[in-house]
C-alpha cells in the first residue's frame, strides 16, 4: 500500500534548487535509505516530507491513512539537548503530546505507550536517569522510543547513527531492522553506503553530481551511481 | 535575637512592607518558572534586554509626562519579547546577538531621551533608581500589587496548562513541529509569558538585577536535580527562599534590597554547586 508518493519535486533554499526532478514512492513496510554526498539535499529532503519546509515545486502526498504529524522523527541531536536536565521518561512521553491535543496532561494510555515504547528498545532501566548522562547510542535510543510515540506506521531517521562507535552502531541498525520487520516502515537518511545496502530494501541516491537513482537494493548495485558508490565503499574497506 | 525580631514585627506593621513580601515571592516564584526555559534555549540574557526595552519605554513614557508608564512598558516589552523568541531555534541572528542589539540600543536611546527631556536635577539618580530598583519596591501602591497578583496567577496557570507543550518545543522544536503541534502557538505564548514576568520583575529588582533572578535559581538546581520537573520545582522553592530571606535581610540590615536578594541567590548558587558535588563524588 503506498504511504507516500512524491512527484518531480525540486528544493532549495532562498530560491536556490539544491534537488530537481525527484519522484520516488514508498510503500508500507519498505526500508528506504536515502544516500548522497554532503549538501546533496538530503536533510531538505526529509524537512519537505515532514512538512516543515514547503517544496520550491512538485508534490509529496500521503495515503494509507497517513496524517500530517503521524510520521516518527528521530532528528540529528541539537546543541540544546547537550545540557537539558530531562528524565528519559520525561523526554520519551514527549513523543505522545500530538495525542494529547489541546487536553495538558498525558493521560494513561499515553503514558502505557511510552513505557511500552521503552521496553522495546531496552531502555526501561533508564526511565529515570538523566539524558545527559546517557552514552551516544543510549541517547539515540531514547529519541527512537520517543518518535515511536508519535507513528505507529511510519519513521524517518536522520543519520541515526552519525557518531556512535561501531557497536552502539551495529545495535542501532539491529534494533531498526526489528522496527521494520514488525511491519513499520522506515525512511533513513545515511552516509553510510554498505550498512545501507545491507539493510534497505529499496535505494534512493541523490546528488548534482551522480544521477539520480530509485529503486530496490539489487537494482542499485547494478546502476552505474550504484557501482560508484558501493565500489568506492569496498575499496576503503 | 530579640532585637532582631522586635525590628521585624515593627516593620510588618508597615503596608509597603507587606506589599513588598508578597510582590517578591510572586515574582521570584514566576521568573524562576521560565528560568530554565531562558537558560536552556540560549536567552538567559532575555531579561536583561528587556529590561532595557522597559528602561527606554520608560524614558518615552517619563518624557510624555505619563502618569501610569506601566500601560506603555507593558506592550513595548511584550512586543520585543515576542520579536526575539518568536523565531525560536531556526532565527537568523541567534539569541544572543539578537538580546545584545535590542539591548544596547533600546538603553543608548533611554538614557538619550532622559537626558534631553528630564527637568529633574539629579538625572544619574534618576538612572540609577530605574536601573537598580533601589526603591521601587517600597513604594508600590495597592494597584501596583494586585495588578501583579493577578498577572502572577495568570503566568503561572499558563504555565501549568501548557507544561508539556512547553517543555517539548523547548527541547526539540523540530521534532514538536513535525509531530503536527502548533509550536508557533506555543513559542508565541511562551513570549508573552516572559514578557509579562520580566516587566513584573523590574518592580522587584531593577532592571540589571533580573537576569540573576531568572539563571541563579534555575542553575542552582541544574547542579543537583535530573529530569525537567525536578529542577522546575526545586528552582521555585530556592528563589522563593532566597528572595524572602533577602528581603528580610535588607530590612534588618538597612541594605538595598534588590543586591541583597541577588546576594541571597549567589550563596544558594554556591551551596548546591557544593551538594552536586559531593553527590557525583558518592
Amino acid at each position: 500500500m503506498l504511504q507516500l508518493i512524491c512527484q518531480n519535486l525540486t528544493l532549495g533554499y532562498e530560491g536556490k534548487s539544491v534537488v530537481s526532478g525527484l519522484s520516488f514512492t514508498v510503500n508500507a513496510g519498505d526500508y528506504l535509505c536515502i544516500v548522497g554526498d554532503n549538501g546533496s539535499g538530503k536533510s531538505t529532503l526529509m524537512k519537505a516530507i515532514l512538512k516543515l519546509k514547503t517544496p520550491m515545486s512538485g508534490e509529496i502526498m500521503t495515503g494509507d491513512g497517513l496524517m500530517q504529524g503521524g510520521i516518527g522523527y528521530l532528528p540529528q541531536q541539537t546543541v540544546v539537548q547537550k545540557d537539558f536536565p530531562a528524565s528519559v521518561r520525561e523526554v520519551v512521553r514527549s513523543g505522545c503530546l500530538n495525542r494529547c491535543g489541546l487536553r495538558p496532561f498525558y493521560n494513561k494510555v499515553e503514558k502505557q505507550i511510552a513505557d511500552d515504547n521503552m521496553e522495546k528498545l531496552g531502555i526501561a532501566s533508564l526511565a529515570k536517569r538523566c539524558y545527559r548522562e546517557l552514552s551516544g547510542g543510549q541517547q539515540q535510543r531514547v529519541l527512537l522510543a520517543r518518535a515511536l510515540c508519535a507513528t505507529r506506521k511510519i519513521l524517518l531517521l536522520d543519520e541515526p547513527v552519525a557518531g556512535l562507535d561501531p557497536k552502539a552502531a551495529s545495535e542501532m541498525y539491529s534494533s531498526i531492522e526489528e522496527l521494520n520487520n514488525s511491519g513499520i516502515t522506515v525512511i533513513m537518511i545515511s552516509h553510510d553506503i554498505a550498512a545501507s545496502i545491507k539493510y534497505a530494501s529499496h535505494i534512493l541516491h541523490i546528488g548534482g553530481q551522480s544521477p539520480l537513482f530509485f529503486g530496490t537494493t539489487a537494482e542499485y548495485l547494478e546502476s552505474d551511481a550504484g557501482r560508484i558508490y558501493a565500489g568506492l565503499e569496498g575499496e576503503q574497506a | 535575637m530579640m532585637e532582631i525580631t522586635d525590628k521585624l514585627t515593627l516593620y510588618w506593621e508597615y503596608p509597603f512592607v507587606r506589599y513588598a513580601l508578597v510582590v517578591g515571592i510572586l515574582i521570584a516564584l514566576c521568573s524562576s518558572l521560565l528560568g530554565a526555559i531562558l537558560v536552556l534555549k540560549c536567552f538567559s540574557f532575555i531579561g536583561d534586554g528587556l529590561s532595557h526595552v522597559a528602561f527606554g519605554t520608560m524614558a518615552i513614557a517619563a518624557a510624555l509626562n505619563l502618569t501610569n508608564n506601566f500601560l506603555l512598558v507593558l506592550p513595548v516589552t511584550v512586543i520585543c519579547a515576542i520579536l526575539l523568541l518568536r523565531t525560536g531555534q531556526n532565527a537568523k541572528i541567534k539569541g544572543d546577538a539578537a538580546i545584545a542589539m535590542i539591548s544596547v540600543g533600546a538603553l543608548a536611546v533611554g538614557y538619550l531621551i532622559i537626558n534631553v527631556s528630564t527637568k529633574s536635577a539629579n538625572i544619574s539618580g534618576d538612572v540609577c533608581a530605574t536601573l537598580f530598583g533601589s526603591t521601587s519596591i517600597l513604594t508600590l501602591t495597592k494597584a501596583e500589587v494586585w495588578l501583579c497578583d493577578v498577572l502572577s496567577v495568570l503566568v503561572t496557570a499558563v504555565f501549568l496548562l501548557f507544561y508539556h507543550k512547553i517543555f517539548a518545543v523547548t527541547f526539540d522544536e523540530d521534532f514538536t513541529t513535525a509531530t503536527g503541534a502548533r509550536t508557533k502557538v506555543y513559542n508565541l505564548i511562551l513570549a508573552v509569558i516572559i514578557a509579562v514576568i520580566i516587566v513584573l520583575a523590574m518592580n522587584l529588582v531593577g532592571s540589571l538585577l533580573i537576569s540573576a533572578l531568572v539563571v541563579f535559581p534555575t542553575l542552582s538546581a541544574m547542579r543537583v536535580f535530573k529530569s525537567f520537573k525536578s529542577v522546575i520545582i526545586c528552582s521555585v522553592i530556592v528563589s522563593v527562599t532566597c528572595t524572602v530571606l533577602g528581603i528580610l535581610i535588607s530590612i534588618v540590615a538597612g541594605t538595598p534590597v534588590g543586591s541583597t536578594i541577588v546576594a541571597a541567590d549567589i550563596v544558594g548558587f554556591a551551596i548546591f554547586s557544593l551538594i552536586g558535588l559531593l553527590l557525583r563524588r558518592c
